[in-house]
């Protein structure tokens, strides 16, 4: 038994010293000009960072992220040292507010001009100071065409009694209760909470023909035929379209949510030069081409968009038309109002 | 004497990984966010009643899987204890081999076998039965939970029966006790506290589960786990999550010191 706590004690004394040492290890080579990149999982083509790095000679360090929320713990609480990071564009906001990102100087990316003027200056990002765009896309419903006759044009048909049990919503506060805030004819960035109550109160409504409240899994269960129609983001929707061709994608007439995708350079980096690179490099039109048509998402460069697949331009999921972009809306960071959200969510998640 | 340093790193250990984080989560608990102001808003509004059929919804699945835990639980555990040992190891390992393997990986195997299009429902329809709707059900939630955590309550109480002394059961059967009177006498009431410290081991990580809920349930059901992880990682409020975490802590305190009330000098079955 003794033997058994000393080895024990012995070991441990092993894995923590290890742990140190390659701790400090990792600060020494400073010959080599390094990047520490952070995007969502699968977000990038294959060989595009072997690419930049055989073309730069900038060595990538590189980490992915499932949520918003996760990358903006990581970065907020210090620790990290990430250099170039992709959050959503509500994140964005929350970031520059805080002072979690550096101002980009556009003069130096010679490619900056290849991104079209509509995805330039929006909201999040006023004077573009501080984003790149990387992907974009939209908020629809994906239904299965041998399960749903009707046209599906508006947000009322996941309020259908119809298709009772056969509807998948997403398991998040902003996108759920945004539809039923379009719905409603509100905006889906309000902060009323009587506006917030009426879209509760519309899906708890709803609550009874839900199949179930999820995110990743939808593709799974949709691509499978498990339902009939499900509330979904664009590129999600490209990619079950592409596995099984009953599905189709819709933005109800009412409206919908514009997301975006963008590149920042988190505060305190202290490679600025490299991440400048690598900003100009995945804006450059061939290699946001590969990224784009691995992702599946839409591209923020028209010169990228006329050289894709005459299919996937046409496709509404992939590039809506402009007429139905207007109706759109981009998600504002809430600040201290998301509890609002939150309560309403949780409302309609305790419901019978 | 000598050999004090021997528990240092179990005191470090307790100090890094228990004390100072629990210390936090109360720290969070009793302050606005961002400040370092004292507060009780966060506990107050962790007992608004929207909360509370949260918890109480939670405690009620955990319960009745509990329940179902035990009535499953024990008789197996009496089948171990009292088979031929040459199968005993066996049967041992067979009980414990699922929790070898990954628990989200057991729930995800639960999902494809409940869908529609699911195996359970493909065999249904060999028979002409139209398809149960069983993902996504109060009952699937509570499925998992008894699936995932049975072996909790079948070892403490294998364990308890494997050191209880034959001869009392001879004794009884001496006596004139038949099998059901010497069960109901001698062998129940001398498992009692591998029974106790099994329920505390289902109970515990019934309650406080959101994967399983979120997987089997479809995020119909939300439990206490799901809201604190919300708060956690999607609304960023660490303060009203920790406030629930506290809340629910103290429900756990206070089933723990019901059960050790019936288990006073039960040691026994206590494998934590």
């Amino acid at each position: 038994m003794k033997k058994i706590v000393k080895f024990l004690c012995v070991a441990m004394v092993c894995v923590i010293g290890a742990a140190l040492l390659t701790g400090c290890g990792g600060e020494k080579k400073t010959a080599q000009r390094e990047l520490k990149v952070y995007n969502w999982g699968d977000f990038i083509a294959p060989d595009v960072l072997k690419d930049f790095e055989k073309e730069t000679g900038i060595h990538v360090i590189y980490d992915t992220f499932a949520t918003n929320e996760d990358m903006y713990v990581k970065v907020k609480s210090g620790g990290s040292d990430y250099d170039v990071a992709v959050p959503s564009e509500y994140m964005i906001k929350r970031m520059i507010k805080e002072g979690l990102v550096e101002k980009i100087d556009t003069s130096k990316l010679s490619n900056y001009k290849e991104i079209g003027d509509q995805y330039k200056n929006l909201p999040y990002d006023p004077k573009n100071e501080y984003s790149i765009p990387y992907m974009w896309g939209t908020l629809g419903i994906i239904y299965n065409k041998k399960m749903v006759t009707e046209p599906v044009d508006s947000w009322g048909m996941l309020w259908n009694k119809k298709y009772s049990k056969q509807i998948f919503m997403l398991d998040s506060p902003r996108d759920s209760i945004g539809i039923a805030l379009k719905y409603l004819g509100y905006s889906m960035n309000t902060v009323n909470e009587k506006e917030l109550d009426a879209a509760a109160n519309k899906l708890i409504e709803q609550k009874p023909l839900v199949l179930a409240y999820v995110v990743d899994e939808v593709k799974d269960k949709m691509i499978a035929g498990e339902g009939a129609m499900a509330l979904v983001w664009s590129g999600d929707a490209m990619f079950m379209k592409e596995k099984n061709p009953d599905l189709e994608y819709a933005i109800p007439k009412e409206g919908t949510n514009l997301w975006f995708d963008s590149m920042v350079i988190l505060k305190g980096t202290k490679h600025m030069a490299e991440a400048e690179e690598f900003l100009n490099f995945m804006t450059r039109p061939d290699i946001a081409k590969r990224n784009v048509e691995y992702i599946g998402y839409a591209t923020p460069l028209p010169s990228v968009q006329k050289q894709l697949d005459e299919a996937v331009q046409k496709d509404i999921a992939a590039y809506p038309a402009a007429d139905i972009l207007k109706n759109t809306e981009v998600f504002d960071d809430l600040g201290d109002n998301l509890p609002k959200y939150d309560k309403a969510w949780t409302k309609v998640k305790v419901a019978q | 004497m000598e050999r004090r340093w021997l528990v240092y790193p179990y005191h470090i250990w307790m100090l890094l990984f228990t004390v100072v984080p629990l210390a936090l989560i109360f720290y969070f608990a009793f302050t606005v966010k961002g400040t370092y102001a004292f507060t009780l808003e966060n506990i107050q509004q962790a007992a608004s009643p929207v909360y509370l059929k949260v918890l109480w919804h939670s405690v009620w699945l955990a319960a009745v899987s509990t329940f179902a835990c035990f009535i499953i639980g024990y008789p197996m555990a009496m089948i171990l204890a009292t088979c031929r040992v040459k199968y005993r190891n066996m049967l041992v390992v067979i009980t414990i081999i699922p929790m070898w393997m990954n628990f989200l990986l057991r729930t995800y195997a639960w999902m494809t076998l409940l869908e529609k299009k699911g195996l359970i429902n493909t065999v249904l329809s060999f028979f002409n039965i139209a398809p149960l709707q069983l993902l996504y059900t109060d009952g699937a939630v509570l499925l998992g939970m008894v699936y995932n955590f049975l072996p909790f309550m079948i070892l403490p109480i294998y364990s308890v029966l494997m050191k209880m002394d034959r001869s009392l059961l001879e004794a009884a059967g001496d006596l004139g006790a038949d099998a059901w009177t010497s069960f109901r006498r001698v062998t129940f009431p001398l498992s009692l506290p591998g029974v106790y410290a099994g329920m505390l081991m289902v109970f515990m990580p019934a309650v406080t589960t959101f994967v399983i809920s979120r997987l089997l349930g479809g995020g119909q059901y939300m439990l206490i786990g799901n809201v604190i992880e919300q708060q956690f990682l999607a609304i960023g409020d660490w303060n009203f999550g920790s406030a629930l975490s506290v809340f629910m802590m103290i429900l756990i305190i206070i089933s723990m010191a019901l059960l050790s009330r019936y288990n006073k000098n039960g040691n026994g079955g206590m494998l934590l």
